[in-house]
């Protein structure tokens, strides 16, 4: 993996799409006045999505000077936290999760379908600029292991079958299911209910008191 | 005031402090890298650990506020190992390179791994390495001996307000760096070098020069700017190697500039150190004796008010009152240590002092600047209003170009005629000022040397007068900024022209058409030289600069750091510099000189010794009998009422690193001036 503290790419100037000014002076005025600084990682992620999903050295000064702070400061919070990129992105980022409970569940072998299918591993970009694999921290998804995350969408209770289909899917230009792709419904057991299965009967005598409130 | 228990001994400090303060207090000794009393509190090194009754974890006391009952060890066995365990981590990836370090011999690291080091290491993995980073000519880096105690980064936001270094990335990743490698564009950058408890900032061209246990160090007085710097002059035989900044709180704090702390290898380059005297047009090398009877012979005869002399901007007191005297000997009233023309009476004091003091920045609650930028001017004053400015008690105005100061102003243009403005009220700020419990205004001297000086003198008294600056003994708001550290010395002698004297714009139009013969210049260096016309002249003085070039005779004297001697700064603050080291050849001292010469001349001045001088000092000026201390100016009348010009005020400087015949002479100012641009000014945009 490169080292975070590398230095970030140049590229053309840059300035908030009319929208995205819009949506920062929304996020600026949850803060009091004076303290529009603390906007900077809402804005970040902004101009991270409007700009191919990499920040440039321009797209960080130009929020430098919109936020009235001085680069430096945002120099230090893009390069802290591993989700702002400061390189070139492929159009779909797969990040697979490789913690523990997708691990067990067997993420190793849907990151070896990745390479398989695309010929890159963690950290790269396929030379068509449309993928970019990397391996990604616990997302929160466990119940569903194992999964990964492109772009907004979670891809859950994976196989390397599955896998291949999503990525071929997207390189067809479609946009796949996302969710779990075993058919089960958000994260209900994989074997059919095992409670629950009826509708509740009449409210036992305890809940009766709270619920006239 | 909280009463606390420190290792058994009852305490009762400040509220306020934190633990390692009150540990201080009594004398106890905490180890610390992160901690700097004027910086703000990071807590980040760990290596202050104490232990606390009632906390079952030791506890870091540089960011531990005392309290009430607080009982606090701070040499038990546990804090013993807690901070042994600190000082493993810091070890782990700092590199074994003392012996190549330019920090070894002064570094906190070494010092503290002395008591809390272990003497083998249990890390056997690969030790982290950092990329050197470019800060520029002054700061050289050596990034992998960094322990992140993030001092640089809060010196630089904080006190020189440039805020330019960051740490970025995160965990092992972590760097501190400029990010987009550029040089610190600060005249106070030359600090983080003392900041740094390791190895990792240090000074460029003392790079592998020395190591500190070589040196002699004599505590003396800088001359680069008119704040009378207190400084440390860290000399090998007869070689200053470095300067540091010594602790003075009503002056410097701990801060110098870069000018102070980088100009001192100016003082090996270009020396005069023997006499030379002018023949068929070409100057060369002669004896002490030949040079002062030249002198003797040119003066057989001349008239006394066909006589000059100009006392230049790093001159001593005790030479300038000798050639003073010597002058009165020969009859001439024309003498001048205003070199710049400013029009600046010889009295009262506080026409021409910093009335509030340094010191008295820390309290003022407004302030007006006229024509000045202190930044480049005087840049530990700068980050004295910045200080005050951070706290929020003070609003500053800024009357003159417009300049990248380190705090925010209220520009009120460039025209000086918004003094008269201000004190008819019309504008905002003349409330803000009215309002003021401290106001202050600070005069630069490039309103000075205009041919209206004398009236904007006059409008800025009136201002001080009419905005309630001038409380009697309590405050005195009138402050004048001189550039030059000659200039309040000269003007307490009374270095001024006499009954019917040329000042120095007359002795220079007298000496192109004719009118005066010989001119005496003591280290002036920053005149018009081309006008001297045909007039003899006679230079005294360390470098070979513009008054050596045009010079018939050249009398080779000491630097600041050759000599004992005194200089008053811009409060009237006397201060005594000392010999450091031996100046070059024949080179003497400068009052030595003179009297030498007296001799020759068959006037021979009272003197024999240092003391005698002294004496005659004394004499001269009572202040001087008053060390590092300022005597309150009392008020009176001075400036000349008049109409104001229109022209805009222009900066005072033009190249911060090039102001004096030491800088000129510097290698490493000129690569501050390769790498800031030709014009230091703009980088601050002084003319923006």
């Amino acid at each position: 993996m490169s080292s975070r503290a590398e230095i970030a790419v140049s590229g053309p100037p840059f300035a908030f799409t009319e929208e995205n000014l819009a949506e920062a002076e929304r996020h600026i005025a949850k803060y009091p006045d004076g303290r529009q600084a603390s906007a900077l990682l809402p804005l970040l992620h902004l101009a991270q999505r409007q700009n191919a999903g990499f920040l440039t050295l321009q797209a960080l000064d130009y929020i430098a000077a919109f936020l009235q702070m001085a680069p430096i400061r945002v120099y230090e919070v893009a390069t802290f936290y591993t989700m702002f990129k400061l390189h070139p992105m492929g159009r779909h980022h797969v990040e697979v999760c490789t913690n523990v409970p997708c691990w067990l569940r067997g993420s190793d072998d849907i990151l070896a379908a990745c390479r398989q299918k695309l010929g890159i591993g963690p950290g790269e970009t396929t030379a068509d600029g449309m993928f970019t694999v990397s391996e990604a921290e616990c997302l929160g998804a466990c119940v569903n292991a194992p999964m990964m995350q492109i772009g907004d969408d979670y891809y859950e209770d994976l196989t390397p079958e599955t896998t291949v289909a999503i990525i071929e899917a997207l390189a067809r230009g479609e946009t796949p299911k996302p969710g779990s792709q075993s058919g089960r419904r958000g994260a209900e057991p994989a074997g059919g209910l095992t409670s629950l299965t009826s509708m509740p009967g009449e409210p036992a005598e305890a809940g009766k008191s709270g619920g006239e409130a | 005031m909280p009463r606390l228990t420190i290792d058994g001994q009852e305490v009762e400090v400040p509220a306020g402090l934190t633990l390692l303060q009150a540990c201080e207090s009594v004398g106890i000794e905490i180890p610390r890298f992160c901690y700097h009393e004027r910086l703000a509190i990071a807590g980040n090194c760990r290596m202050c650990l104490v232990g606390m009754q009632g906390s079952p974890k030791p506890i870091a006391s540089c960011a531990m506020p005392a309290a009430d009952g607080m009982v606090v060890q701070t040499n038990t066995p546990k804090v013993h190992a807690a901070r042994k365990g600190v000082m493993e981590f810091l070890l782990i990836n700092h590199p074994l390179d003392c012996p190549i370090c330019d920090q070894g011999g002064e570094c906190d690291l070494q010092d503290q791994a002395l008591y809390y080091g272990f003497d083998r290491g249990r890390y056997h993995e690969n030790k982290r390495a950092v990329s050197e980073k470019n800060f520029g000519p002054l700061v050289k880096t050596f990034m992998t001996r960094c322990i992140h105690c993030t001092r640089c980064i809060r010196f630089a936001q904080d006190v020189a307000g440039v805020p330019e270094l960051g740490a970025t990335g995160r965990g092992e990743d972590m760097e501190v760096t400029t990010y987009v490698r550029k040089a610190l564009s600060s005249e106070l950058s030359g600090n983080i070098i003392d900041l740094c408890p390791v190895g990792a900032l240090t000074s460029k061209p003392y790079a592998f020069v020395a190591r500190p246990w070589e040196l002699s160090k004599t505590e003396s007085i800088d001359v680069m700017d008119a704040l009378g710097c207190n400084i440390r002059i860290d000399a090998r035989s007869s070689e200053v190697l470095r300067v540091l900044p010594r602790v003075n709180e009503d002056v410097n704090e701990e801060w110098i500039s870069d000018k102070t702390r980088f100009s001192c290898d100016g003082l090996r380059r270009q020396r005069l150190d023997r006499p030379y005297v002018r023949e068929d047009g070409k100057l060369r090398p002669a004896t002490w004796n030949e040079a002062f009877a030249r002198i003797d012979a040119k003066l057989k005869g001349v008239a006394g008010e066909r006589i000059a002399a100009i006392a230049g901007d790093l001159v001593c007191a005790e030479s300038m009152l000798l050639l003073k005297r010597l002058m009165e000997g020969l009859g001439s009233p024309n003498i001048d240590c205003r070199q710049d023309g400013a029009a600046l009476p010889a009295g009262p004091r506080s026409a021409y002092l910093f009335n509030s003091r340094i010191a008295g920045i820390d309290k003022a609650d407004a302030l007006l600047l006229i024509g000045t930028n202190p930044r480049l001017e005087a840049s530990v004053l700068n980050a004295r209003v910045r200080k005050r400015w951070r706290s929020g008690e003070l609003k500053v105005a800024l009357i003159g170009p417009a300049g990248e100061l380190t705090y925010e102003y209220e520009h009120l243009g460039e025209d000086p005629r918004a003094l008269d403005a201000l004190v008819a009220g019309e504008h905002a700020f003349s409330q803000v000022l009215r309002d003021a419990e401290r106001p202050m205004l600070i005069l630069g001297q490039a309103p000075l040397t205009r041919p209206d000086g004398a009236a904007i003198l006059a409008a800025a008294r009136r201002l001080a007068d009419e905005t309630g600056m001038i409380l009697g003994t309590r405050w005195n708001g009138f402050n004048i900024l001189h550039t030059a550290a000659a200039r309040v010395a000269g003007l307490d002698l009374g270095f001024v022209p006499g009954q019917g004297g040329r000042d120095v714009e007359g002795i220079l139009s007298g000496a192109q058409a004719g009118e005066i013969d010989v001119v005496y210049l003591l280290g002036a260096d920053e005149i018009d030289t081309g006008r001297l016309g045909n007039a003899f002249v006679v230079y005294q003085g360390h470098h070979g600069d513009a008054g050596a070039h045009r010079a018939d005779v050249i009398l080779p004297g000491a630097a600041y750091t050759e000599k004992d001697a005194t200089w008053v700064n811009t409060e009237g603050r006397v201060q005594r510099g000392f010999f450091a080291c031996l100046p070059p050849g024949q080179a003497r001292e400068d009052w030595a000189i003179l009297r030498a010469l007296s001799e020759v001349l068959g006037r021979p001045l009272p003197v024999t010794t240092l003391a005698d001088v002294r004496a005659l000092l004394l004499e001269a000026a009572p202040t001087f009998g008053t060390l590092d201390a300022v005597v309150p100016a009392a008020w009176g009348e001075f400036g000349e009422a008049g109409a104001i010009d229109a022209a805009p005020l222009l900066p005072a400087i033009d190249n911060y690193y090039l102001t004096n015949a030491v800088c000129r002479a510097s290698v490493t100012m000129a690569k501050c001036v390769a790498t800031f641009g030709d014009d230091a000014s703009m980088k601050t945009g002084t003319h923006g």
